[in-house]
This record gives C-alpha cells, sequence and structure tokens, in this order.
C-alpha cells in the first residue's frame, strides 16, 4: 500500500505539465463526456454525406412534411430492422398527389448501402451511405426526422448542416484567436499608450448592442456573393464577438507570468524577447487559451444560428443549422410539422457539450492549483 | 470621484461616436446611394427621373461630396433629431419608430428586473444550501438557460402555449389595444403581457447570475469572519444576508453593465419569433428592403441606449460598492 502510494507521488513529481493536465481534467467525468461527444460531432462533419441517406437538396412536392418514421428493429423475433413502405393517394379535397405510410408493406434497412452521389473530403467520389433500403421502390425512404415542406429529409439535412454549423464556428473562433493573441499580447507587453488603447476598443466593443449591429453588416452582404463568399464574410463578422474575451485572457496571464522568477531568470540568462514569449511564456498559458476557445465556441454557433435564422446569415441552398430553423420560424408551420424543431437538439447538445468541455479545460488547465 | 464619473462619461460619448460611425456604414454599405434607391422606387411606381434630376438630387443631398462630409452632414441632422425619410414607408423616420423603441426598453428593463429579482435570491439559496436537491435542480436548469438560444426558447414556449392551450402568446398587447392610444388602461394591458417574452429574455443572463452569485457567495462562506458571526451567536439569516452578501454583490453588479447590451441584443430576436412590436421586426424588414436610413437610425438608436443604460449602471455600481468608491478617493 504504501510502496503503492510512494510510486505515485513520484509519478506525479515527475510528471509533464500535460501530463498533470490530463489527470486533472479526467477527474472531471461529465468534461470526459462532453469532450466524446464533441468529438463526435467532429466525426459527423468529417463524414456528414455518410451519414446522411437522402440528398439534402432533393426535393419532392408528393413527400411534403412527411412525420417521423421510426426504425423497427425486430421482424416476427429475428433482427431484421425495417421501415414501412410509401404509397401514392390522392386527397379527394385538394386533388394533391401525396405520398402516404403503408403500414402493410416492409422495406428492409441495410448497411453500407448505395446511394446518392458525393464527394468525401470534397475530394473523392463515394456513393457509400451508412443507411439504405434492400430492394425498395423508388418513392420508399427512410424517414428518422420527417422531411420539410418541398419534401427534403431533415435528418440528412442536419447531419450536412453540421458541417456548416461547427466549421463556421471553428474558423470564427480561429479568427478570434488570432486577434485576441495578437491584440491582448500586444497590450502586454507595450502597456501605456497601446495597453490604453486596446482596453478601451474592448470596452466600447463589450457595451455595443452586437446583434443589430451583425444584423445590419450581414444585410450588406451584395446578394450576389456565392455561398462561399457569405460563409467567409460571416465568419468574419461573428469573430468580433469573441476576440475581447480571449484578449482578455491573454493579457491577464501576460501580466501575471511577467513576474514570476522564471522569467526574470530567463532573461538575465540573456534570452531574447521573442524566445522568453514563445518558448517559455507561451507553453504556460497555452493551456487557459484552449479553455477560453472552447467557451468561446458555444457564442460563435448561437451568433451563426441566430444570423442565419433570422435569414440574414447563410442563404440556402447552404444548409446550417440556422437555415433549418429557419423552416420552423412561424406557429402555423410548428403546429402542422412540429418535428422541424429537431434541427434545435444538435444546437443545445452540442452548446452544452462545449460548455462543459470549456469548464473541465479550465479547471484542468492550472494543474498545480 | 468626480474623475471617475468624467473618465465613463468621456468613454461613453467615444462610444457613442464609434457606434454612429459603424451606423453610417451601414447606411453606406449596400451598392448603390439613397438616390439609385430612391429613383428605382419611383421608376416601380411608374415615373421617371431623368439624368439631370439625379443629378440635382445628388447635390441636394450631398451625395457629390467625399465620405467624411456626408457623415459630418448626417451627424448634425441627428443631432437635432431630423433621421431622414423612410423610403418604404414615405414618411420620417421618427415618426416610423415612434412607440416601438420606449418598449424595447421597456422589454430590456423589464428582462433587467426579472433576472436580478430572480437570479439573486436563487442564488444565495444554491449556495447556502449547496449539494441539495434544490441546488442541484438550479444548477440544471440554468445550465440549459446558458445552452438554448432564447430565440429558440421563444419557439419553443410558443408551440407548447399553442398545442396545449390554443393560445397564441405572441404580442405585447390584446388586439383591442394594439392601434388605441396610450391611456392607463393600454398601460396596464402591457404589464400584463410583459412577464412571458421578459421572462424568455432574461432565463440566459439569470442562469448566468446564478452561477457567480452562487460562486461568490460560496467563497465569502467559507471565510473566518462568517465562523466568528455565528460563534458569536447571530441569527443564521443575519450571519448570512448581513456581510457575505453583501460583499459577493460587488463582481455581481459590475456585470449590469454587460447584461444591459446582451438583453438589448436578444430583445431583438425574440421579438420577431414572438412577433412584438418592438424596434426588432422592424429593423429586420429595413435591412431586407435596404431602407438604409431606417435601419441606420435604429442601430444607432438601439447603440446609443445602450450605452446610456451601461453609464447608468457604473453610477449604481459606484453607488452600491463603497470599495469603488473609496478606492478612486
Amino acid at each position: 500500500m504504501s510502496t503503492d502510494q510512494t510510486s505515485r507521488e513520484e509519478q506525479f513529481a515527475v510528471a509533464t505539465q500535460w501530463q498533470l493536465t490530463w489527470w486533472r481534467f479526467r477527474k472531471h467525468k461529465l468534461a470526459v463526456l462532453s469532450g466524446l461527444i464533441v468529438i463526435a460531432f467532429y466525426i459527423i462533419v468529417l463524414f456528414a454525406d455518410f451519414f446522411a441517406y437522402a440528398d439534402p437538396h432533393a426535393t419532392d412536392s408528393r413527400r411534403s412534411h412527411i412525420p417521423p418514421q421510426t426504425i423497427h428493429f425486430f421482424d416476427d423475433g429475428a433482427f431484421k430492422p425495417y421501415v414501412h413502405g410509401l404509397t401514392q393517394k390522392r386527397d379527394l379535397r385538394t386533388f394533391k398527389l401525396s405520398y402516404q405510410i403503408d403500414p402493410d408493406r416492409k422495406v428492409y434497412l441495410e448497411l453500407f448501402a448505395e446511394g446518392y452521389r458525393y464527394n468525401l473530403f470534397g475530394l473523392i467520389p463515394s456513393s457509400t451511405h451508412l443507411l439504405g433500403l434492400k430492394n425498395a421502390q423508388p418513392e420508399d425512404g427512410i424517414f428518422l426526422l420527417g422531411t420539410d415542406l418541398v419534401g427534403r429529409d431533415l435528418w440528412s439535412r442536419i447531419m450536412v448542416a453540421t458541417r456548416i454549423s461547427l466549421t463556421i464556428g471553428l474558423a470564427g473562433v480561429t479568427v478570434s484567436l488570432f486577434l485576441g493573441v495578437l491584440l491582448g499580447g500586444l497590450s502586454a507587453v507595450y502597456g501605456g499608450v497601446v495597453d490604453m488603447m486596446i482596453q478601451r476598443l474592448i470596452e466600447i466593443l463589450r457595451s455595443m448592442p452586437t446583434i443589430p449591429l451583425w444584423m445590419g453588416l450581414a444585410a450588406a452582404l451584395p446578394n450576389t456573393w456565392t455561398v462561399i463568399q457569405v460563409y467567409l464574410a460571416i465568419t468574419i463578422i461573428i469573430s468580433f464577438l469573441g476576440w475581447t474575451d480571449l484578449a482578455r485572457v491573454v493579457r491577464g496571464k501576460f501580466l501575471a507570468l511577467r513576474n514570476e522568477d522564471f522569467i526574470a531568470a530567463a532573461e538575465l540568462a540573456g534570452a531574447s524577447q521573442f524566445r522568453i514569449i514563445f518558448h517559455h511564456m507561451l507553453p504556460s498559458f497555452l493551456s487557459h487559451i484552449i479553455a477560453a476557445t472552447s467557451l468561446a465556441l458555444p457564442a460563435m454557433i448561437i451568433s451563426e444560428t441566430s444570423l442565419s435564422f433570422l435569414g440574414l446569415g447563410l442563404r440556402p441552398p447552404a444548409i446550417s443549422w440556422g437555415i433549418l430553423l429557419q423552416d420552423a420560424q412561424n406557429i402555423e408551420t410548428l403546429a402542422l410539422a412540429p418535428w422541424l424543431l429537431a434541427a434545435a437538439v444538435p444546437v443545445i447538445i452540442i452548446i452544452l457539450a462545449f460548455n462543459f468541455l470549456g469548464d473541465g479545460l479550465r479547471d484542468a488547465a492550472d494543474p498545480y492549483g | 470621484m468626480l474623475a471617475y464619473i468624467a473618465r465613463r462619461a468621456v468613454l461613453a460619448v467615444i462610444t457613442m461616436a464609434a457606434i454612429s460611425v459603424l451606423s453610417f456604414i451601414i447606411i453606406q454599405a449596400p451598392p448603390g446611394d439613397f438616390v439609385d434607391a430612391y429613383i428605382a422606387n419611383l421608376s416601380a411606381s411608374g415615373s421617371s427621373v431623368s439624368a439631370e434630376e439625379a443629378r440635382g438630387l445628388r447635390i441636394l443631398y450631398g451625395l457629390d461630396q467625399p465620405i467624411y462630409v456626408q457623415y459630418a452632414k448626417w451627424m448634425s441632422r441627428v443631432l437635432v433629431g431630423d433621421f431622414g425619410e423612410s423610403m418604404e414607408w414615405h414618411r420620417p423616420v421618427a415618426e416610423v419608430i415612434g412607440d416601438r423603441l420606449w418598449l424595447t426598453v421597456a422589454l430590456s428593463l423589464a428582462a433587467l428586473i426579472l433576472t436580478w429579482g430572480i437570479a439573486l435570491p436563487l442564488g444565495i439559496y444554491s449556495a447556502v444550501r449547496q449539494y441539495s436537491v434544490m441546488d442541484y435542480i438550479l444548477t440544471t436548469i440554468s445550465f440549459i438557460g446558458l445552452a438554448v438560444p432564447n430565440f429558440l426558447l421563444a419557439l419553443v414556449i410558443m408551440y407548447f402555449a399553442f398545442v396545449l392551450f390554443g393560445a397564441n402568446v405572441g404580442g405585447l398587447f390584446s388586439s383591442e389595444f394594439d392601434l388605441a392610444p396610450w391611456s392607463l388602461a393600454k398601460i396596464w394591458d402591457l404589464i400584463k403581457h410583459l412577464p412571458l417574452p421578459a421572462v424568455i429574455l432574461a432565463l440566459a443572463g439569470t442562469a448566468q447570475l446564478i452561477r457567480i452569485m452562487r460562486a461568490n457567495l460560496l467563497d465569502e462562506l467559507r471565510k473566518p469572519y462568517v465562523i466568528t458571526a455565528r460563534a458569536k451567536g447571530l441569527p443564521e439569516w443575519r450571519v448570512i444576508m448581513k456581510y457575505p452578501v453583501r460583499a459577493a454583490l460587488n463582481p455581481f453588479a459590475s456585470t449590469i453593465a454587460y447584461l444591459f447590451p446582451y438583453l438589448v441584443s436578444g430583445s431583438i430576436i425574440i421579438s420577431l419569433v414572438l412577433s412584438l412590436p418592438t424596434v426588432g421586426p422592424l429593423l429586420l424588414k429595413a435591412l431586407i428592403a435596404q431602407d438604409m436610413f431606417l435601419a441606420g437610425t435604429i442601430v444607432l438608436l438601439l447603440g446609443v441606449m445602450t450605452v446610456i443604460g451601461t453609464f447608468i449602471s457604473d453610477l449604481v455600481l459606484m453607488w452600491v460598492d463603497p470599495r469603488i468608491r473609496h478606492e478612486l478617493d
């Protein structure tokens, strides 16, 4: 018992900072779980089309507002997952053709099925999807979360939307990280007038109501811009939010570290300013930056979702969570097709996950405390 | 202390100037200028404008001059209360905005008061009864409050109100008061309608403040002076309320400055979902129709209002917290 304890203490004494941080982080169970959820979401980002099973852009007015359909896993006691097929029906009042679920017909599911064509990572052509139907009629389909007004499958659209919604958050955070580290660093290193100006700038930015300003800036983007151009512009617009917090963290850490003995020692040993900052200071607050970043990400995701929800962010045919939620904007549609709100679920999960992950990382960032 | 107030006032003025520049950028940003839009508007209704007349109009509105001159002219008109004319409504901007600005203020203030009113007692409770069932429930609600964007919450509440009660919970007035002139009855009607949107708006801020208050108070409760107070036989209620709560209140109060801009921002989005007659829906419509004087003015007024609110909250903070006052003397 006692030898075990000493060996653990020895281990603790010789562990690197990253090991200590990891051990501390591991104790925060909720943060670990959140970390796994975040990883799962980014796997979906990488393989969005693989997890989708229907072309997210394909419309079919006859499939309008099909309610969600569960997968039945057992058929006659054996594990043979199936969904019900569809039959064509004419509404006798409106004479409109529509597909209705046919409870008598079973269509079996298969894994790694052939489906619509897409390019994996935008490069490798493929048509393999996680789920698909075996020997299906052309009108049959899987409708895990139902369809929207024009008959596009919501599950597939949510999968593909993950790609834009989560990368725009990352891109936005990268830009604001750059601004935050640069301006926060300058503020701390030079002090005096530079520090005063940057701090006032941060105060000014923080006392402005952001949404009306973004709305104004986003609305000024020309209609003729492509999806990619709008994407980049929106990224830049929303990253003006995040950098102020990051700049404060960086400045605070810089100032605290400057008075540490090991920095004084490095200075006395003749290390250059550059070496002191990047070799001695950066590693000791990198973990704080990572934590601050993961706390800044949810704000980015909410910003993009809100702007797109208002119709001022990304525009169709781009697919993001905000664009999907735009369909659920009015009460008439919601009463008719409440499943359209399903696009809110991943938003809430990922925001919670990033918050808990950030909390855990922040606690672990200072393993000596 | 006066120096502190003066410094905050100067900063507030600088912030307003920055907001005015941004608003002007918004007015200027769309391709083409006001006269192009005006001509397009006229030709849509059948009449045409010659190139000569267009040049005349540009000179009249000073559009032939450099951008900073235009900004100075716009500002000089804004400062005397002339915000220009809304192109979509063909009426002065001030008239189009009308009561909507005050309703936005009323909604944001109601949300602010609610945030405080809810977060303070719950934060104290959560800290004093740490790890109790209620503490866990409050913590869970706080995290959900943080994670659900308020427009989503508005959507969900609207959906359930519709499904469960068949009621449309949108709007700030009953239909009979919608267009009625202001009267006591109308104000009472407004007060009856305000709580729901105010609660939706306040939830995220409340969640955050409960966390802050809980953490601050927990820090204070562990300090030796609390044990001393208890050892001296003070009743528990007084031990907690008299010292630790007041000490914990300081960082709590300093967040109001950031809370107010946040609430104003949020009110824009939930107004759209709940169709509230605030400036939110008007701003969105103006931006989509490129009615730029209207849009720019709304952004400017919201910004100025927020800065004034922040300034007032700074003064309140100074009054509440003796430590700030003494540091300044």
